[in-house]
């Protein structure tokens, strides 16, 4: 049957070809790193990216097939190539049809805790100024409930939010006699105060609890003082009895990174492996608050961090060799952007910025940012994420705000120097709030940014995993497949 | 063995003859059904042919070897055929040409693998198709199709359209597709297509509107690469034309299964393959990873395409992991469990159709043999050098190995 015509019948000719876009990032002597548009990564060598760019390839040659699968060179007359990237874009940035899913209600700035490290300038406890209003409360959410998205997350901050629980009770109560909307509850809390009414309530209501957790004793009472020195002791006791009384999925905890957290990731993961967590989320210090007014954020950089972070991530897979799944939650959402198009709208993590796009926060006074790092930055005078307040804004007026669309069109990553034509840029984000406070600015200049160091540092460790450790990269995949 | 599903006709007698063909049912001698223009008693015996007769039933098939002498005064329709098509059952339908005798089997209702051959005309002629495509006018059989459907039993649960290229008269075939939503509300179809039509707006567009409860179409991808997948289906453009289909499918909302046949041009690249598909076409409905079925061009071009499933076991568990991992409904057809490596085996289906699947006498002793596709009887069979018996001793035999 000599009907049958042979593979050379099926190649293109070179004329015919077109480059798809890329970025690139030299990686070693002659290696690259290359990403097309929604950053999956191939490696090439030198000689192979050259002849890709000189699109010197033919089908067969084997850089053919490799450019091809990888869609960085189409037949010019093809659109499949292009389609599947659009279609696959769309979705990855189909987190932007949720229009602001989180309300961060302030529901008083007191807190009894006097931790160092505090983002927020906390107040006293005795100062019921510093408490929000039912009336701002309930201004507060008319402006969540006038936002188009239709499930929304309201996240009870403080302060520590149950000094003014009557008030987070209030919330809950009217805003689930509003319609329209599915609704999520959170009360990030110390739990230093958690007691059985309060469990009671978050039973009744479905409310998450999400809480602080440093590590061993001595670490996260050094990090976290409070009269009596026993903050370990409470928020301990308090995760284990909401665990019993809610459910083990409902209530977290999140740790934040000093410099005495730096030798002891080890110790700070079998605290949370210890009480029956399924992870955790190995967070550096923000540069907010009173992490800048006590120089807490200064005494540790980019680098020291991520070697901080390398070795934590190296014990939590070590753990699950062993048998007991646990996650490195940062590890896992990063994870979910290379290796799938899920949409992921985490607001710190995403390009159009999650300032106001993603998240608003209504403070105790009344004023409305952008986000919660923008709130804290105007408790030490800088009102440049101070959208407005509640008194006197509406949603559309807050979103609409000239500050708000010049902080978010002006980070852009896709069109920014230095990350548009960044190899990780597909699965990062622009940090608005963060470059403003470092940089004075909002856009920031890359490489002189931690926040791009940390992330670069986090994808580029997680690549070589993938690449080079067969068995912790199947439990690496199974955190993205989640 | 082989269920014989075309034949001759030892006798007929009464058709009309302004019409080329009919479209028989078969029924019980004594079935109590509400009887149909196109019901034929079915006769085993001269005892049930009596019965038929005296049952007064206009229209009788037989299955004989000749040696029921035919009463003459019988004066409606009948068919003889020879007794090795003694499996045709009540309900099941057939395809008679009157001129010629010949018939084809178009459904048994007892079986679970129905599927209506809708043409054999193609736009692609892949190196191993099982049914090598003609170009000739066979629109007769969407005719036939569309008499047979008022009767099947609407309890049903799947039906398969094949071809050829079903979408070659996308107009006819669609209405035939609207007919079975009208009429066999309850029935699962499945489209076997080349997806290269679906490029086409109109064609997706009219499909969509068919809104069908339970319709999915079934479309091979054979790689990651445009020349390679060109080079399967013998056809320039197909690749683009294909995946433009599917991605304009599931823009519409509807199911597609994606199906890559394994030999030695798409099995050595199948890891590849898997992980393009889970990265790219994650939305698909289901991946189907299918063994060859050595028959029509595939035993032409045996030379091209004979891989040993042992020899792309691993890859293929390697592809099925990144399908899984990325949370893809995947299967391997048409390939015995001997041949696969174990953490394949909760995905290998028996997938085989009931009428051209069979065992071989290695498979007797074999602890695995219920759940087990075995092999497809058609064509010339090719067996891999790891069929054998899968038992508790051999698998105590492996581990030590290990």
């Amino acid at each position: 049957m000599a009907r049958f015509l042979p593979p050379e019948a099926f190649g293109a000719a070179t004329e015919d070809l077109s480059l798809l876009p890329f970025s690139l990032e030299r990686t070693g002597t002659r290696q690259y790193l290359v990403a097309n548009v929604v950053g999956d990564f191939i490696r090439l060598t030198e000689d192979e990216l050259n002849r890709l760019v000189d699109l010197q390839v033919r089908p067969g040659d084997g850089l053919y097939e490799k450019a091809y699968a990888a869609h960085l060179i189409t037949g010019t007359n093809q659109k499949a190539q292009r389609q599947l990237l659009a279609a696959r874009l769309r979705s990855r940035m189909s987190f932007l049809q949720q229009m602001t899913p989180l309300h961060i209600f302030v529901v008083t700035l007191r807190c009894e805790h006097s931790c160092p490290y505090c983002q927020v300038s906390r107040q006293s406890t005795d100062r019921s100024r510093f408490d929000m209003s039912e009336e701002t409360a309930m201004r507060a959410l008319d402006i969540a409930f006038a936002s188009p998205a239709a499930r929304i997350k309201i996240e009870f901050q403080g302060g520590e939010p149950l000094l003014n629980f009557p008030l987070i009770k209030m919330i809950v109560a009217a805003a689930k006699q509003r319609s329209g909307k599915k609704l999520d509850f959170v009360i990030a809390s110390n739990l230093a105060l958690l007691d059985d009414t309060v469990l009671d309530f978050c039973k009744a209501n479905n409310v998450l609890l999400s809480t602080s957790l440093d590590g061993p004793a001595d670490l996260h009472n050094k990090n976290r003082p409070r009269p009596g020195a026993n903050s370990h002791e409470l928020a301990v006791a308090g995760i284990r009895r909401a665990r019993e009384i809610l459910g083990p999925d409902r209530v977290g905890a999140l740790m934040t990174t000093t410099e005495a957290s730096l030798d002891r990731v080890d110790e700070i993961i079998d605290e949370y492996l210890q009480l029956g967590l399924d992870g955790i989320f190995l967070r550096p210090l923000s540069p907010f608050g009173f992490a800048i007014k006590t120089k807490q954020f200064a005494k540790y950089d980019a680098q020291k961090w991520l070697a901080f972070y390398e070795r934590g991530l190296r014990r939590v897979l070590e753990i699950n060799r062993q048998g007991t799944p646990f996650r490195e939650f940062y590890a896992a959402l990063l994870l979910t952007r290379m290796l799938s198009d899920r949409p992921i709208g985490y607001v710190d993590l995403r390009s159009p910025a999650g300032a106001g796009l993603g998240a608003l926060v209504y403070n105790y006074d009344g004023s409305v940012f952008a986000s919660d790092e923008g709130r804290m930055l105007a408790e030490t005078g800088d009102d440049a994420f101070r959208l407005g307040h509640v008194h006197h804004d509406s949603y559309n007026s807050l979103i609409l705000s000239d500050k708000l669309i010049a902080a978010i069109s002006s980070s852009l990553t896709q069109c920014a120097p230095e990350c548009s034509n960044c190899v990780y840029e597909s699965h990062c984000g622009a940090d608005p709030v963060y470059h403003h406070a470092t940089q004075g600015d909002v856009l920031g200049i890359k490489p002189l940014s931690a926040f791009c160091a940390r992330q670069k540092g986090i994808m580029g460790l997680l690549l070589d995993i993938l690449e080079n450790c067969p068995e912790d990269a199947v439990i690496l995949r199974r955190w993205a497949a989640a | 063995m082989t269920l014989p599903l075309y034949g001759t006709a030892s006798q007929s007698a009464g058709f009309c003859s302004n019409a080329a063909r009919s479209v028989v049912r078969l029924r019980s001698v004594d079935s109590a059904a509400e009887r149909h223009a196109a019901d034929f008693a079915l006769a085993g015996t001269r005892e049930e042919f009596q019965r038929a007769v005296e049952a007064d039933w206009p229209s009788i098939l037989v299955v004989s070897d000749g040696s029921i002498d035919l009463p003459g005064a019988f004066k409606g329709r009948l068919v003889a055929v020879p007794p090795k098509y003694d499996y045709l059952a009540d309900g099941d339908v057939i395809g008679f040409d009157h001129a010629s005798r010949k018939f084809r089997t178009l459904y048994r209702r007892k079986s679970a693998h129905n599927s209506f051959l809708v043409t054999e005309r193609c736009n692609n002629y892949c190196l191993m198709c099982s049914q090598p495509p003609k170009d000739i006018d066979d629109r007769w059989i969407l005719s036939e199709i569309k008499e047979s459907l008022p009767l099947i039993d609407p309890a049903t649960r799947a039906l398969t359209f094949t071809g050829g290229e079903t979408l070659s008269d996308w107009e006819d075939f669609i209405a035939v597709l609207k007919e079975c939503r009208d009429r066999l509300p309850a029935t699962a179809i499945q489209v076997l297509t080349n997806g290269r039509a679906f490029a086409d707006s109109r064609i997706v567009d009219a499909w969509k509107d068919i809104c069908h409860p339970n319709l999915i179409a079934a479309i091979p991808v054979y790689a990651s690469v445009d020349h390679i997948h060109d080079h399967v289906v013998q056809a320039r453009g197909a690749f683009d034309e294909t995946i433009l289909g599917i991605l304009k499918l599931k823009d519409r909302g509807q199911r597609v299964e994606i199906r890559v046949v394994l030999h030695a041009l798409t099995a050595p690249i199948i890891e590849d393959t898997g992980r393009w598909l889970a990265r790219n076409l994650p939305f698909v409905d289901h991946v189907a990873l299918m063994g060859l079925e050595n028959t029509g061009f595939a035993i032409a071009n045996d030379a091209v395409l004979w891989m040993d499933p042992v020899d792309y076991g691993d890859g293929l568990a390697r592809a099925v992991d990144h399908l899984s991992a990325a949370g893809v409904n995947v299967s391997v057809y048409n390939l015995p469990k001997c041949v696969l490596p174990k953490s394949v085996w909760p995905h290998a289906l028996q997938s085989i159709s009931d009428w051209k699947n069979g065992f071989v006498e290695e498979c007797d002793r074999c602890d695995e043999k219920n759940t087990c596709s075995g092999f497809f009887t058609t064509g010339r069979p090719r067996f891999s050098r790891g069929v054998r018996a899968i038992t508790a001793q051999r698998d105590e035999l492996t581990t030590l190995a290990d």
